[in-house]
This record gives structure tokens, sequence and C-alpha cells, in this order.
């Protein structure tokens, strides 16, 4: 056997030959250019998203860098919720070149031009605080100078709710204050926060005056300083700490805040990111799809290159590059598209930034976007693509491709495991948690296996039943779901995936609302009045009943810490690692209360309740279930208080199951009667009142005599949530858009593939003799049947998702409300009907001879 | 006289649903270097399967196929696809031409795949021959049928192979381009002193051929010389 002319090109120091390889990607893809483009089109959004929420993330770290003082608006500022004990009081007096003392406290107050009430955050300053920014306001000047008179600064929202004006008068307290001018925004304050408790600023030196300052309020005390260039305020804050604890105090710095400000932020982008993550995925498995296609509208071609002596491995990687090209085209116009979007962002989270936002081109998230669409359009290409080494050369002579067996082609496996670990490593980077990390991957596989398993179910109870008497053109249509080349699956995953996004959405929101609303029914409060002191207890319950409204819970309060838990106080437990809870426990205040019985929303589970106690007999505490659990604490352990300066000792008698779901005063801690009535407390009042004028009027009478008490009123907390879920919503809803455009675009995608999947056929049922109403009735009815079925599987996967979310997360009953899904559902199989007879139109329109030679 | 094709005692089976199914069974026979073989026989005889065999496009289940003196049987997928870009040129029924290529790239195709450099002018000469110089830079869609087959050819003939394997090559043509595109293929298998082998149910082609291999059911029924033989001997004499 002649050796030379035995040589094995491609086997004997031939390679691979990339500029032919590359050269060949380019020459094949020349005929396809737009429908490869069409492909990868699927992908641009996902990585536009992820390209938008880096460069905003980028951009937001480094905005909170250089406002981060005026986020503060001091150097320093040391805080606490009680009285400051008078042993620290000089020294929070010569700390700082310059200091301020706020305190801030929720009150109502009373608009008299509109006789109009609302609960707010009232802020008494003295001092010339804030030393970094400034108090927004309208006239400006009036952000100094409210200090110097009986002026109040009032927060926007509160002006425009109440029809007032600069000028017009509030009632805080006992006191009446000219509102100065209108707060447009505070340092470190969001819009949502503003709407959650709007501020009223007044001066410290009238605060005694207004009445609200009495023993038993709840008062915020806050000290800022400034510091000269050579103190380092860090170190004067960790050195000042164990004073400051042993003070229930703490102490606040810029760095402290900013790393505070970025940790908080940090949770919204990376939630951001993942919705993001989700389009993109929802993108790939477009891809897949469509290059699935696309190799097996290749076969012929890479039979003729294996004919011709290339390589399973060349023809292989011409495919790659042509993908790999075309990924990277798809990622710079994402990433472009990103830096574009990225100059909304900011306008659409604006009600949740402290800081305001510089719209900087990231290149850094851009180089991660483009990385990321790389890899992800490679990786989901991947599966459809190792089957072109399968390709025989034999089908040059007889076409016959042959789907790789999955058990067949260990490689399969090896790129749906590179998928998972992909999706997983993406999701770890983001969360830093493995725990969340594998709810999320878990989640979304969830989602995909659900909506895969239903796309399967529906195609085979659609093969099962077919329904043979209808007519030709219904029978075609609906075949069209199940027969070779069908679309079915990747419609119903990426239109169910975003159909189930919006469809969540909407749920949970009204799981929310519902919740608060269903607690209005007649009998349920409905209005709480907080901070009745004792001696007004009795004047208040007579002024309700004098307004014919019930007393339908009656309640003392008295807040205590806790100072020891069975015999060992927070010092022990602190070198104690794995007693998290207790020491959580040790450090917060409780306000609990006491009575002989127990409510209806209450039932014992271990031990027994006591009612009252006698002097010398010990004390029996009763602990709500969850509460015992974490502080792990049973029936017969001992408890110690300090109420608010005396050590109270007391036993774990019996635990309770709570109903946290009513609307009403619910209890971590109950006392029995007998041992608290002489402490310091103030009362908490529920009633119902059946209208809003009712309500006004009651609000207005309570506020007028005894201007300390606080009053919720659910009217408000439903507007108030109305208008937290209403931002958030906007949010998500921007969010989840990314994932709807994306799955109109894969329906896009699928439809043209189809579109060129089905021209034979269409062409053939026209040669013999179709007319262009009975083609477009076929159409119309196949791509209904595939909105309908991918709407219905994302409604299928949402109301699981909201019942499951209804019943572990929220407690609470789930009652969809079917007439805006019924709505969406039309929307979505509408859409998917004109897509479909949009891109069919060339069949259409065209002679059968013209479509079928332009196929060449 | 010099041996290009080999093949002895060969089967092929498929297994379809647990029963099997022979195509081809127990066949052998030898071709001479530079010669012309017709390979002639009713549908589903077995015709296109003993070709694929013979070019190395498929492997058989039993028995030797020896190409250029290259045992085909024993080689992997990659291995043999390499012989045949040395050895091997291919004309098929349906062209098979790289619909995404022009007419000179696809001549230029096997010469790229070997990694060989300034190939535009072979190419360029090669479409010359068979008539097309001026289409080269037409895609497939823009050529008729004929011309589509006559830019085979001329792919068929770059890479100089030792052996031409032919697969109906007028099946899709009328009867004047038949005419055309079957005195191109002996013209310049003659010029090249290419080895050819035809499958074909055109028994006025084969009987340009100097041999003809008759199948039927799968089986070797005939093998039997033409009237051309006497042709070739004479050539083969005088060369």
């Amino acid at each position: 056997m002649p050796k030379d002319k035995n040589t094995l090109p491609g086997t004997s120091g031939g390679g691979l030959n990339f500029s032919w390889l590359i050269l060949m990607a380019w020459r094949d893809s020349r005929r396809n250019r737009s429908r490869l483009f069409l492909f990868i089109s699927s992908i641009i959004l996902g990585i536009a998203a992820l390209v938008a929420i880096y460069s905003f993330e980028y951009n937001l770290r480094q905005d909170i860098d250089s406002q981060a003082k005026s986020l503060l608006g001091a150097d320093m500022v040391i805080e606490t919720s009680k009285a400051v004990p008078k042993d620290i009081l000089p020294v929070l007096m010569i700390l700082g070149d310059e200091r301020s003392e706020e305190r801030t406290f929720a009150s109502m107050i009373y608009f008299p031009r509109s006789e109009g009430t609302r609960l707010v955050n009232v802020k008494a300053l003295q001092g010339a605080y804030p030393y970094y920014g400034q108090i927004e306001t309208t006239p400006v000047s009036a952000g100094r100078s409210f200090r110097e008179s009986q002026h109040a600064l009032v927060d926007k929202t509160l002006m425009l709710q109440f029809d007032s004006k600069v000028g017009d008068s509030i009632k805080v307290g006992e006191l009446t204050f000219m509102i100065a001018g209108i707060l447009n925004k505070a340092p470190g304050q969001t819009g949502f926060s503003a709407s959650v408790a709007p501020v009223v600023y007044i001066p410290l030196k009238y605060l005694e005056k207004t009445g609200l300052s009495q023993k038993g309020s709840r008062i915020n005390y806050n000290f800022y300083y400034t510091f000269g260039e050579k103190v380092d305020v860090d170190v004067l804050a960790e050195k000042l700490k164990p004073r400051l604890e042993k003070a229930e105090m703490d102490a606040e710095t810029i760095e402290s805040r900013k790393e505070d400000t970025g940790r908080s932020f940090e949770d919204m982008t990376e939630f951001l990111a993942l919705v993001g993550f989700v389009a993109l995925l929802l993108g790939c498995i477009g891809v897949a799809s469509a290059i699935h296609i696309y190799i097996r509208e290749k076969i012929n071609t890479i039979a003729v290159l294996r004919c011709l002596g290339a390589s399973s491995k060349q023809a292989f990687i011409i495919y790659l590059i042509q993908i790999a090209g075309i990924g990277l085209i798809g990622s710079v116009m994402g990433a472009i598209l990103g830096t574009l979007i990225q100059q909304f962002l900011p306008v659409v989270l604006k009600d949740f930034l402290p800081v305001a936002i510089t719209v900087d081109i990231s290149w850094y998230a851009i180089a991660q976007g483009l990385l990321l669409g790389l890899i992800i359009s490679i990786l989901f290409a991947l599966l459809p693509l190792v089957s072109v080494r399968n390709i025989s050369p034999l089908n040059t002579l007889r076409l016959s491709f042959q789907e790789t067996s999955l058990f067949r082609d260990p490689v399969k496996w090896l790129v749906y495991f590179l998928i998972v670990l992909f999706v997983f490593a993406f999701t770890y980077l983001q969360m830093g948690s493995v725990r969340k990390t594998i709810y999320f991957t878990g989640g979304v596989l969830f989602a995909f296996v659900v909506l895969s398993a239903l796309a399967y179910a529906m195609m085979w109870l659609a093969r099962r039943f077919f329904p043979s008497s209808w007519s030709y053109l219904w029978r075609q249509g609906f075949a069209n779901l199940f027969r070779p080349n069908n679309q079915t699956l990747i419609l119903v995953v990426s239109i169910g995936l975003g159909t189930a996004f919006i469809c969540t959405l909407f749920f949970v929101q009204g799981i929310l609302i519902n919740r608060v609303t269903m607690s209005s029914s007649k009998n349920q409060p409905n209005m709480v009045l907080f901070d009745i002191q004792t001696e007004q207890q009795k004047s208040v319950t007579d002024l309700t009943r004098s307004m014919n409204l019930p007393i339908i819970q009656e309640v003392p309060i008295v807040n205590m810490r806790m100072t020891e838990i069975k015999g060992r106080n927070a010092a022990s437990y602190k070198k104690d690692s794995l007693a998290w809870g207790k020491r959580r426990a040790l450090e917060r205040e409780y306000r609990v209360t006491y009575r002989d019985s127990l409510s209806d929303s209450e039932k014992i589970v271990s031990g027994k309740w006591t009612g009252t106690v006698s002097s010398g007999q010990p004390v029996n505490v009763s602990l709500e279930e969850g509460f015992a659990r974490r502080i792990e604490v049973q029936v017969g352990d001992k408890l110690t208080f300090n109420v608010q300066g005396a050590p109270l000792e007391t036993v774990v008698g019996g635990i309770r199951k709570v109903d946290w779901n009513r609307i009403q005063t619910n209890f971590l801690l109950i006392f029995p009667k007998g041992v608290l009535e002489d402490a310091p407390q103030f009362h908490v009042l529920l009633t119902h009142v059946p209208s809003n004028e009712i309500s006004a009027n009651f609000q207005r009478a309570v506020v007028k005599t005894y201007p300390n008490i606080s009053m919720i009123d659910l009217g408000l907390v439903l507007s108030v949530l109305d208008e937290i879920l209403t931002k958030m919503g906007f949010v998500i809803r921007f969010m989840a858009a990314f994932s709807i455009v994306t799955g109109l675009i894969v329906l896009i995608a699928s439809v043209l593939i189809s579109k060129y999947q089905r021209i034979r056929e269409s062409v053939l049922l026209r040669t013999l003799g179709a007319s262009r109403k009975q083609i477009l009735v076929i159409t119309a009815l196949e791509y209904f049947f595939l909105g309908a079925l991918a709407a219905g599987a994302g409604i299928v996967l949402s109301l699981l998702a909201s019942w499951g979310l209804a019943k572990f997360s929220f407690e609470t009953s789930f009652t969809p409300e079917m007439l805006p899904v019924l709505l969406l559902f039309v929307l979505i199989s509408s859409l998917t009907v004109l897509i479909g007879l949009f891109n069919s139109r060339g069949v259409l329109n065209k002679p059968p001879l013209e479509v079928l030679r332009s196929e060449v | 006289m010099d041996i290009i094709l080999n093949i002895q005692n060969l089967t092929k089976t498929y297994q379809s649903g647990g029963s099997s199914l022979t195509v081809l069974d127990n066949i052998s026979f030898e071709l001479a270097a530079g010669s012309a073989l017709a390979i002639v026989g009713p549908s589903g005889s077995g015709k296109t399967t003993l070709l694929g065999l013979c070019a190395g496009l498929d492997r058989s289940s039993s028995g030797i196929v020896e190409l250029n003196h290259i045992r085909l049987d024993n080689l992997s997928e990659d291995q043999r696809a390499a012989v045949r870009n040395q050895h091997v040129g291919f004309i098929f029924q349906n062209f098979q031409l790289l619909p995404t290529l022009t007419a000179i790239e696809n001549v230029m195709v096997p010469l790229e795949l070997r990694g060989e450099k300034n190939i535009r002018s072979r190419a360029a000469d090669l479409l010359d021959k068979v008539g097309l110089a001026d289409r080269g830079h037409h895609y497939p869609g823009q050529l008729s049928g004929g011309e589509q087959q006559r830019v085979s050819l001329a792919r068929a003939f770059s890479n100089s192979p030792k052996i031409l394997f032919a697969d109906e090559p007028t099946g899709n043509l009328d009867a004047e381009t038949s005419e055309k595109v079957v005195k191109l293929i002996f013209d310049l298998n003659q010029e090249a002193g290419t080895t050819l082998v035809l499958v074909t149910h055109d028994l006025e082609l084969a009987s340009k051929t100097q041999r003809i291999i008759r199948l039927k059911g799968g089986a070797l029924i005939s093998d039997e010389l033409t009237a051309a033989e006497t042709t070739y001997r004479e050539n083969y004499a005088q060369r």
C-alpha cells in the first residue's frame, strides 16, 4: 500500500484551518443573515435589561459615595428611642464642633382650614442641621428660617392632600404653627418614605408646649454632630460605642450610613438583575429553538460538506462561529439599548432613591453584558448544535435526519449540565447565598418544567382526543399543534412565562389589598387610637360611645425590655454564636399588655393561661408560639424584664397560637392582671367607623380635645398601601415588560420560523385549489390555539404560584379575580393570531410559484 | 492493471423494529483505475446503497471496501471524510450545491478543505471548461438545472479525484441538457484519467461505460462488458 497516497488530510497536521472555517461561516451566513438576526433578537432585550441595571447599580454606588455626606447631613448621629439617661447627657452636649438635636415621633396634626387630620412623622429640630446638603423647601429660605419662630415645614404630599398654602396654619398637639414652607425633601428621605410617613418639621423649642412630649410617648432622639478634619469620626464612634450601648444608644457615621444604604440597594438591584436574567433565559430558549430549526434546514449543506471531506468537527465549528458572531452582534445591540434604557431607570426608581442619580456610561457593565450575551447564546445554541456532529454524508443521497437521542449522546447531557451550572453560578454571583440561589434556580427550573409539562400534556391531549368531527379548516389548524416541526413547546414556555409574570403580580396585589379591605367589614375594627393616656382613657371611651361608635377592643400597653432569658443576660449570650435569636430578643423593646382573658384570635397550645396574679405569687406570662420558639423557651422557664427602670421576674405560664391576620392588637407577650397596673402605660382603642365622613368627624373631635392621641384609619392604610403597591408595581411591571416583549419577539421569531416550515404546505394547498381565505383561516386558527394554550399555561402557573404565596407567605385565602385575567388571555391570544397572520401574509399574497422559487 | 476499487463480500443490513432487512447481499467486484462502470437495476435494488458504501459515505455491515488501496471499513467517519477529500469526486442527481455559496466558491470548497491556497484561478478554469466562466458569482438559486449540474461537475473534478461517483447525474435534466452534461462527464473523465462509477436507470447512458453491474433485490445478478469496452481497450493500448 503506497504510503504517500494514504495520508489522511485533517488527521496528519492538516489542522482545523480556522481562517477557512471563519470564511465558510461568513459565506454560509450570507443568505441567512436576516433570519440569524431574528433568532438572536430574542436575547437583545435580556442583555439590554442587564446592562441597564448593572450601569444603574455602578452609578448608584458612585452617587452614594459622593453624596453620602448629605444622606446623613452630619459627620455623626447618635440616636436612641428612649429618654436620654442623665449621666450621658453632658457627653452628648460637648461632643463635636457643631451640634443639633432632633426628636421625632408619630402624631396627629390638624389642618384648621380644611378641617382635616392626618397621622404624620413630626420632627422637632434645633440647631443648624443639616450640615451637608439641605432641607429642600419652597421657598428655599424656609428650610433654615422656620427654626426661628413658631413655624412649620409640611411635606408636599400633605400640602396637596389638604389643599394648604404657605401661610396657612397647622395644629400640632396643643400648639398652632404657621406653615413657613413646603417640604420637598429632607436629608436621606425618599419619595417612598414620604408617602408612608409624611414629615412635618417644627422647631424643638416649641415641643414642650405642644404637650406631645409626655412620659410614655414614643419619641426618638437624634443628636447630630460635625467634627474638624483632624477627627477620625469612625474611630471616635468605635470609642464611644461601649458607653452608648450601655445607655441603649447607637452612633452612625457617614461611612456606616454609606454601607447601610448600599446594602439596602443591593437587594433591589439584585432583584431587578434576576428579573432581567429571566428575560434573558427566556430569549435563550427562543435562540435554542430557532437554531434547532436552522440546523435542520442546514442538514443538506452539512451533509454535502461532509461528502466533500469536511470533518464533523469542522462542520460543527463553522456553525458555532456563526452563532458566536451573531450572539456578539446581538449582545452589542443589547448593550447599546441597555445604555439607553439606563437613562430611564432613575425616573422609574426615583421614589426609592435617597440620592440624585447620574447616568454615566458604564464600560464595566457593558463588558459584563457582552460577555454574558456571548456565553449564554453559545451555551443555549450548543444544544441543537451538537447534533451537527452526527449528520451523515449519506444525507446527500437520502435525506433522513434522525434526532440524536439524549441517552445516546452524552454531550447533550453535558450541555444541559453546563446550562444549569451557568444559571446557578450567575444567580450565586448576584445573590451571594447558596440557599437563595437554590431557591431561585429551583423556581426557574420549576416554572420551565411545569410549562413544558403543560405543553406536552396539551399536545398529547390534542392528539388523543382529536376532534374528528370538526370541519377541515378547524382540524388542520388544530392538528398543527402536535404535527412535526410544531412550535407548541417553545411558545408555551416563552409566552407562558411572560403571562405568568404579569398575572402573578396582579394576583399578589389583589391578595394584599384584599387582606386589608376584608378587615373593613362591619364588625371588624377599622380605626385604631394610640397613645391614650390613662387619665384620658375614660373620656375617650365616652367620646367614642357618644358618637355611636362601638368599643371593639381597649387595651393597656406597657413598654419594657427583656433583660434575662433563663437567668442569662445579653452579655452572656454574646459569646454564644448560636444564640442569635436570644441576643436579638434581649436588644429590643416590647409593647406588652395585661388582661384576665384571652381574645378569640388566641388559643393556648401548651401550659395554661393565668388571668390574675396576687402579690407574692409568681407572675405567669403567656408567649406567642413563634416567639417562644425563636428565644427557645418552654413553659416553666424564667424571663426577667425591665419595666421602665423596675426589674420584674416572670415565669412562662402558657404558650399561645395567635391569628395575626385579624386587624386587632395582638401581642408577643401578655401579662396577667395585678402586676402592671401602676407601670407607666398608654392605651389603645379599636373601633369601627361606618363611613369616611363619620371617620373625619371622629378624628377631628379626638384630635381637637386630645392632640396627643394618634389615630390610624384603615382607609388611610389602604390608600398608603395602594400607593406603595402602585409604585412598586410600576417598577416590577417595567421589568416584567422585558420578559413580555422578549416573549413577543420569540413569538415573532417562532412564527417566522414556522412560516418557513409551513410555507411548502400552504403553497401546496394553494396549488391544490385552497382559497386565500381558507389558508388565512387555517393559519389564524393555528395561532389562536397556540396563543390560547400559551396564555392558559401562564395563567395556570401564576394561579399555582399565587395560591402558594397566599397560603404559605401571606397566610390568607386566595380568590383570584378572573375578569382581568380573562382579558389578558384574550389579549395574548389575539396578539399571537395577529403576529401569525402578519408574518404569513407573504404566502397569501404571492403566486405559489414565486414563493417556491424564492425558497430555493 | 491497478485496482482502484476492491469490493469483497459486501453486505448491508438495516435493523428495523426488531427484524433485519438486507439491502445488499454479499457483493464482490474489482474495478481497474481509469475505467468506467455503471450500476443499474430497478428501484430498491440497492444501487444507491452500493454507491454510498463504495464512496465511503456509509459503513458496511460486513465485507471489505478498499478504495485506492485504503480499507474504508476500518476508518472512522472523519478519516473516511479525509479519504473522500483526497481521492473522490461526487455528482448527484439533485446537484447538491451549497445554496449559500456562489458557483465559484462551490468549486473551491474541496480545495479549501485541503488547505490549498491560490485556488480561485483553478476553479475559474474548471468553470470555463464546463462553459460557465461568466456565471461564477451567481448563487445556485440563480442558475438553471443544467448549469447547476455543470457547476457540480466542475466541483467534482476540482480536487483531481482518482475516482468519480455519479448518482443519476441526468435524473433531473431534460434530454438536450442531459446529453451535454453526459458528454462533459465523459470528456473530463477521459482527459483526467479518472475512474467513473455511475448509478443510473438510463441504459443508454450505462452503455457508454465499459462495464455494467446489474443488481436485483440487493444481489449482483450480472457483471457484463459493454461495446464501449473495446474502444476503451484500444485507447488504453495506445496510451
